[in-house]
């Protein structure tokens, strides 16, 4: 049951990622390739709010509102530069970013490890849930997670602004010319997604040890993450991040090259045989 | 075409091999041969990541993988003792192009950004493997304990004035079997794929196994790059495998410019220049080496060698209208490709 609740966790930081990964790709067209890059700012975003106040909302705040403002002005400033130019020039310019954050957060916050402690409101003795222990904010963080997806799925299915983020997916012209602001749409779902990667930076924080670079093998796996649930479906990265999540927390007990070996396995199975992935519609 | 663009090619490699040789005479100084000689290794990724991202329109990620293949490969076979240098390189190769066969079979299939990402899985999950398997490999310490350099046909490659002959020439070798490839029907046959897919499968050409023998032919030429490497630092270290030398190879293509044949060897020493300033001030390279990528992409646009090329093609295209039409065609093609290519589509 430990083993289940840590690989839910990882689990759901990963699904956080990966979904506003996808979001961004379905609707702009552009694989942000620094996204783990953001989830890296989040968790040093939180860290700096904390320590500055010890307050976790604070710290929650922070990684997650930080993140969103700073993926609003990275999308106008850059990213809006780039629409419609190739892939190459969006993998170099995620790539320059990705090394100035580093190295940003290096000069800031030094290259040591950072540790934040989890906050003294979740000190409480584990809860025992079926002859396992589970400590108390790795079931707040799983729970904080799920409502967060819940609540994108909604806001992406029943909502009128959903309605448009997914008509300017299909036909941004169209879009347009029906008096949408498709540039406002644009930088808000940019700041979604980066609000995401942020807020799953800020959960991990108090569980994970920060370092500059954290970012890139979430980046990876969250990729997995979209192979295999299918980019656009939300449902499929739910399915895939558990997935990855529980064979990452299971596998890692004893083999964790067996483990990295397993999920390029079932991502190479998933694309050889669906290449849509699980829960895709059309690649 | 055919024997006269060969005949040309092949006084142009060989002017560029005496120019390579003749450049240690001219200047003898230890740092500027070793500068070279990253510049041959690097250069070697580059210019065959190029036969991907240039001419088939495959921007792979995950170049380093073969690059690094080439190195452990050559090093573990060298410190085996059991194999002569001569095999040693040809396994390694082989070994490389067979990685290349395994990843590219599975990764050539799909769209550009989903080919990038997977590219880059694979290598970086052969960084792991490298990491993890520290009885074999030394994990993040490298490959230690020096790689043997026993004479080859007789030449001494301990001899730095030697070695720097042999990588010259291994590199001119290389560059010029390339261009043999780039200039072939093979290689006309990638333009066309990375130009418009659809019109290569209408006239029958097998996308699939063009792309894979692209994929295969541009790691051997990589792990080349990696074995020169190896050898001249006497070991290899997981950096090579590392999502930053696959980063930098791109930038170094975009550097150079991907439509101009040694676009990539320009961008391989352009970029082999700007490390070297940079180490020289700064501790934060990734910071100024990232900003240097940004001008890059946004104000530039394109390579130096691209950028050059285009002014000159545009100047003769004014003095000669002959030329014209063919010049028009290149920017009219151009033009098309960037009109052509719909980011929500």
């Amino acid at each position: 049951m430990t083993q289940v609740s840590s690989g839910l966790l990882m689990g759901m930081l990963l699904f956080l990622v990966a979904s506003g990964l996808s979001l961004i790709f379905g609707v702009l067209g552009i694989v942000n390739f620094a996204h783990g890059s953001f989830y890296m700012l989040g968790a040093y975003f939180a860290y700096a709010g904390y320590m500055a106040t010890e307050s976790f909302l604070v710290a929650l705040a922070a990684g997650t509102l930080g993140m969103a403002l700073f993926g609003a002005v990275f999308e106008r400033l850059f990213i809006s530069r780039i629409y419609g130019r190739d892939v190459l020039m969006q993998l170099l310019l995620c790539y320059a970013f990705v090394l100035i954050l580093d190295d940003i957060v290096k000069i800031v916050w030094g290259a040591n490890y950072l540790l934040m402690r989890i906050p003294p409101a979740f000190a409480l003795p584990p809860l025992f849930v079926g002859g396992g222990a589970i400590p108390v904010y790795y079931a707040f963080l799983i729970g904080v997670s799920a409502a967060v997806g819940l609540l994108l799925w909604f806001a992406i299915t029943k909502t009128r602004f959903g309605k448009t983020v997914r008509a300017a997916a299909i036909n941004p012209q169209m879009v347009s010319a029906l008096g949408v602001n498709t540039k406002l749409l644009y930088t808000s779902v940019f700041a979604i997604g980066s609000l995401l990667a942020g807020a799953a930076g800020a959960l991990a924080a108090p569980v994970r040890s920060l370092t500059p670079g954290m970012g890139l093998s979430i980046l990876i796996e969250s990729f997995i993450v979209t192979v295999i649930g299918g980019m656009g479906s939300i449902v499929g990265a739910l399915v895939a991040s558990i997935l990855i999540g529980l064979t990452r927390a299971f596998g890692s007990i004893g083999f964790p090259l067996f483990v990295d070996g397993l999920m390029f396995t079932i991502m190479a199975l998933v694309l050889i045989l669906k290449p849509s992935g699980l829960f895709g519609r059309q690649v | 075409m055919g024997t006269t663009t060969f005949r040309r090619d092949l006084v142009i490699a060989v002017i560029a091999l005496v120019v390579l040789l003749g450049i240690p005479l001219v200047f003898p100084s230890a740092a500027l041969r070793d500068f070279i000689i990253y510049v041959v290794a690097y250069g070697l990724l580059a210019i065959s990541l190029n036969l991907l991202t240039g001419y088939t329109g495959l921007v792979s990620f995950g170049h380093a993988l073969y690059f690094a293949a080439g190195a452990y490969a050559f090093g573990l076979l060298m410190q085996s003792g059991k194999v002569s240098t001569l095999s040693a390189f040809a396994l390694s190769i082989l070994f490389s192009a067979f990685l290349a066969l395994v990843v590219g079979a599975i990764c050539v299939r799909l769209k550009e950004i989903y080919f990038a990402f997977l590219t880059l899985a694979f290598q970086m999950l052969f960084y792991s493997v490298i990491l993890t398997w520290v009885s074999l490999t030394g994990g993040d310490q490298g490959l230690m304990g020096g790689i043997p350099r026993p004479p080859l046909f007789g030449i001494d490659l301990g001899d730095p004035h030697v070695f720097y002959v042999f990588s010259c020439v291994l590199f001119v070798v290389c560059v010029f079997l390339l261009r043999q490839i780039t200039e072939s029907p093979f290689g006309y046959t990638l333009r066309m794929i990375r130009d418009n897919q659809e019109r290569a499968v209408f006239l029958g050409v097998n996308v699939f196994r063009a792309k894979l023998l692209a994929f295969v032919l541009a790691g051997s030429i990589a792990s080349v790059g990696g074995i020169v490497l190896a050898l001249f630092a006497s070991g290899a270290y997981p950096g090579y495998a590392f999502w930053t030398t696959s980063g930098e190879a791109i930038f170094m293509i975009m550097l150079g410019g991907s439509q101009v044949f040694i676009g990539p060897i320009v961008g391989a020493v352009l970029l082999q220049l700007l490390n070297h300033i940079v180490t020289i001030y700064t501790e934060h390279n990734g910071l100024f080496l990232g900003i240097i990528i940004l001008v890059a992409v946004l104000g530039l646009r394109r390579g130096i060698a691209d950028f050059i090329y285009e002014a000159w093609a545009g100047r003769r295209a004014a003095r000669a209208p002959a030329v014209t039409a063919k010049a028009q065609g290149t920017e009219a093609a151009a033009g098309n490709k960037e009109a052509a290519y719909d980011p929500l589509s």
